[in-house]
């Protein structure tokens, strides 16, 4: 019988790719008996909604920008590839 | 508006396919897209390397690699997936170039993020401690979009591990297979599983606290 440590681990793998049989079978075992793993594997379901739905950024807020400096230097380098173009 | 192109004096490139695109539209603006996509293009790489020399190092190289290309950019799709698909190269690129993981956590030892939640002996030995079982959420709908939550979440996200983090970003965000993942950020199979694993269930317990508002009791 699967414990909810093992348990959990499953939960996680089955949702990259499909589990052997057995392991299957017992993930959905437990599952039937336990709320809490219930519970878990529902809100790696929500998890899995919610990073979608996150702007491409993905990053904390504020979003990180590039400074002025930075920005002044990419314009120069790519002013200069425009010139100077690669054989 | 800039020239990028070397193009023959006989072969004016109006003239040719009559179903081309207008030359104004074929004809890109490098000097544009600072000011357009730069801080779009840096705050995607620096939620994902964490390092923002090496995020503006990767955003330079993404201009440039778009400079070089810009003859095949046939404006099929947006501006800003032609340079957002360059930029994604350009990070597996860098992925493959970072040392690979040494050391992993194997099957029987315990994770940092599992840490106090499973009983360490006993009767409920491996099972959920009580005070720490997944509690019930109440997930209107309307919260997965609400900017707070975003917010909340992307907060949870900077406090896994860089790798970690990555290698969730990848498969959710960026949705790549996992053996894709493997390939691209060089982790073995058996180190991808504990990633996500240690990324979900870290990831979960900081909403579970952040944003279910269920406090969690000192050990």
């Amino acid at each position: 019988m699967l414990n909810c440590r093992q348990a959990t681990r499953l939960i996680s793998q089955s949702m990259d790719g499909k589990l052997p049989w057995h392991r299957r079978l017992g993930m959905r075992i437990h599952l039937l008996y336990c709320v809490w793993c219930r519970r878990y594997a529902a809100q790696l379901k929500f998890l899995r909604t919610a990073a979608k739905e996150l702007s491409p950024e993905a990053s904390s807020s504020p979003s990180p920008k590039l400074s002025d400096q930075a920005k002044q230097q990419l314009r120069e380098r790519l002013r200069d590839a425009v010139r100077n173009p690669p054989p | 508006m800039m020239d990028v192109h070397n193009r023959p004096a006989q072969v004016p490139v109006e003239a040719t396919a009559p179903d081309a695109p207008p030359a104004a539209q074929r004809r890109l603006d490098p000097e544009r897209w600072v000011e357009q996509y730069g801080d779009v293009l840096f705050a995607f790489v620096a939620a994902r390397v964490r390092d923002q020399a090496i995020a503006q190092d990767l955003v330079q190289a993404t201009f440039l690699a778009a400079l070089k290309a810009s003859e095949g950019y046939a404006g099929r799709s947006s501006e800003r997936s032609w340079l957002f698909g360059i930029l994604r190269n350009k990070l597996v690129d860098h992925y493959r170039l970072q040392s690979r993981e040494v050391t992993v956590a194997g099957l029987e030892s315990s994770l940092p993020e599992e840490e106090g939640a499973f009983c360490e002996r006993g009767p409920g030995k491996d099972g959920w401690v009580m005070k720490l079982a997944p509690t019930a959420w109440e997930t209107p709908e309307t919260s997965l979009v609400s900017k707070e939550f975003q917010d909340v979440l992307k907060s949870c996200l900077s406090g896994l591990p860089d790798k970690v983090a990555q290698v969730f970003l990848h498969r959710e965000v960026d949705d790549v297979p996992s053996e894709e993942i493997c390939k691209d950020l060089g982790v073995s199979p058996n180190n991808l599983w504990v990633m996500l694993h240690r990324a979900r269930m870290g990831l979960r317990r900081c909403l579970e606290v952040h944003w279910f508002g269920h406090k969690r009791d000192k050990k």
